[in-house]
């Protein structure tokens, strides 16, 4: 029997609010001493009042309208309980059956292999503290806690079950991600837990409306261990399936170093969160005029971007699509374009960006924090390269140095001798010279062996260290040869 | 509105309180009667009342995104059980280290 892999994936983000969720604690404590960025709100001391961040829910409203979700005009938040010293309360602000926004999608692939994956609902609740588990001098162990985290806006989106393998699961994840990042609502940090990803995994019979019992997969802290995850537990599901065992509804672990997925522990208080509306905030009503200005906010979104970067500047997709990877350096690249000379174009600046400032660069999706070739200066170069100015390799040691130094290439290229030269004066001293030099080399070519002034070139461009024009040698080389013929 | 013991026993497992027998018989009759007093409420006709969770006329409050100080973190501490540095210190969750 054929099988199919049936994945849905849950992400919490962190929103990027500079206070905390039901009170204005900072979020700004990473690095900070334990405990320096609580108040008995998110403290859960009692008698306390919550009340809404505004700013949270802007953001929140941002990324379900970026999903093509429906906004819920009235919202509700509910209490869910569970103990766990993490979570001060005893229960976590949440939305249950009213969340803010429903029944969107979002997009992954490219290029005729589009697919729109499914996004079921998107609501607000508030992160957990973080606990330390310690042994002490006397061998017993115990667990520190720390709440700075406690409090801080969360959203948590979750997809149909749409995806169908860990490529597909870990594209949903990098897509969400881009988006969250172009619209300001998330740093999107996964090693840094802004963004974590859990998600329910099952197999049926290709064909099957049905889904198989699911095994929910935690502790993947990374895109490329998403992939891995889930991949190695859609094969050790099939593995089951195919021997005729069965699987059981369970939560793993992924083990990273291990590359296996492992059992966790069942809690005992599993899915009895005893939901109930949360008496302490009053519901939030949304209007249709306050959801169209927040639609304004949402910023040109990545397809779009892509899509329009491709036709307008008359890009390959492929550079479109690696250009829009981040709002910075789509930014970046239309910033270059609206520098260069007449008649330069925007496809030279694309290779140039794509290729080696990205390279230099290295951070993934393109980072250029650490880059001091602002687009004056990229535009500088890849005017220089137009105009003939310098070679590609001269072209690439200078972008290396004003991408480190900050200064302008055309200065550089003069300081280090690398403007081509062009000018036939400067050009016939090396001329003779390589032909006095290189007796062996004129006889051949003299001798019909044509293909010798290769060499002979080679030779100009040597003394020339590379800044010849080649074309305007060769003539030079073949003129001088014809003459003492 | 009779409460099962198992149901005592399971709300009690969820708030992580240890019963003893005699306190599960007694919280037993007296949850029960409170119930019964709530389910009071059900007599009543609200066929007409439009459902809620809230009983004071308020929407939409919220605050601006605006840090102010958190409090001292000693003053945050002060009523904890134990501390250790600046940590809440708490019996083991997990029964081992990380
Ligand atoms: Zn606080």
């Amino acid at each position: 029997m054929e099988y199919e892999a049936v994945i849905g994936l849950e992400v919490h983000a962190q929103l990027q609010t500079r206070s905390k969720m039901f009170c204005r604690c900072s979020t700004q404590y990473a690095g900070a001493e334990p405990n320096t960025h609580i108040c008995p709100v998110c403290a859960g001391f009692p008698g306390v009042l919550p009340v809404l961040n505004e700013y949270a829910v802007e953001l929140a409203m941002r990324v379900g309208l970026a999903l093509n979700c429906e906004i819920v005009s009235t919202n509700r938040f509910d209490r869910k309980h569970y103990p766990y010293p993490d979570l001060p309360k005893g229960y976590q602000i949440s939305q249950y059956d009213l969340p803010l926004a429903v029944g969107g999608y979002l997009t992954i692939g490219h290029m005729g292999e589009e697919r729109r994956i499914g996004i079921i609902r998107v609501h607000m609740e508030e992160d957990t503290g973080k606990l330390l588990h310690r042994r002490g001098d006397d061998g017993e162990v115990y667990s520190l806690l720390d709440l700075n985290r406690a409090g801080v806006p969360l959203l948590e989106i979750v997809s149909a079950p749409d995806l169908h393998s860990g490529a597909e699961a870990r594209a949903y994840a990098q897509k969400l991600r881009q988006i969250l990042r172009y619209i300001d609502a998330s740093t999107g940090n996964m090693e840094e837990g802004a963004l974590r990803v859990d998600a329910n995994v099952s197999v049926r019979p290709r064909g099957s409306e049905e889904l198989g019992p699911k095994v929910e997969i935690k502790n993947m802290n990374s895109f490329r261990s998403v992939e891995r995850a889930l991949d190695h537990e859609i094969a050790r599901q099939l593995e089951v399936v195919r021997s005729g065992g069965r699987i059981s509804q369970e939560t793993r672990g992924w083990d990273e170093a291990a590359q296996v997925t492992l059992p966790q522990r069942r809690k005992e208080y599993a899915d009895d969160y005893r939901y109930f509306p949360e008496p302490d905030l009053p519901p939030l009503v949304i209007s249709d005029e306050r959801r169209r200005q927040t639609q304004g906010n949402v910023a040109e979104l990545p397809d779009a971007r892509r899509d329009r970067l491709a036709e307008q500047y008359a890009i390959s997709a492929y550079d479109a699509e690696v250009l829009t990877g981040s709002r910075d350096t789509a930014d970046y690249f239309e910033a270059v374009v609206a520098r260069l000379g007449d008649g330069v174009p925007p496809k030279l600046a694309a290779n140039w960006i794509t290729g080696d400032l990205f390279r230099l660069a290295k951070g993934e999706d393109g980072d250029l924090s650490g880059s001091k070739l602002s687009p004056d200066l990229m535009a500088e170069l890849v005017g220089m390269v137009h105009g003939g100015e310098v070679n590609q390799g001269s072209a690439r040691l200078l972008l290396e140095d004003a991408f480190r130094s900050g200064r302008s290439p055309r200065a550089l290229a003069r300081e280090r001798g690398l403007l081509q030269v062009s000018d036939e004066s400067q050009l016939s001293g090396a001329v003779r010279r390589a032909i006095e030099e290189n007796p062996a080399a004129v006889e051949d070519y003299r001798g019909g062996k044509k293909q010798a002034i290769g060499f002979l070139i080679g030779q100009v461009m040597r003394q020339t260290r590379g800044t010849a024009k080649a074309d305007v040698v060769r003539t030079l080389l073949e003129r001088e040869l014809a003459a003492s013929d | 509105m009779e409460l099962t013991r198992e149901q005592v026993e399971h709300v009690a497992m969820l708030a992580r309180l240890g019963l003893s027998e005699e306190e599960i018989e007694r919280l037993r009759t007296q949850l029960s009667s409170i119930l019964a007093h709530v389910n009071m409420l059900s007599e009543l006709d609200t066929e007409a009342i439009p459902p809620t969770a809230q009983v004071i006329a308020m929407q939409d409050v919220v605050a601006p995104d605006e840090p102010v100080a958190s409090y001292p973190v000693d003053e945050m501490l002060e009523n904890a059980p134990e501390r250790e540095d600046s940590y809440f210190r708490v019996r083991s969750v997990l029964g081992y280290e990380t």
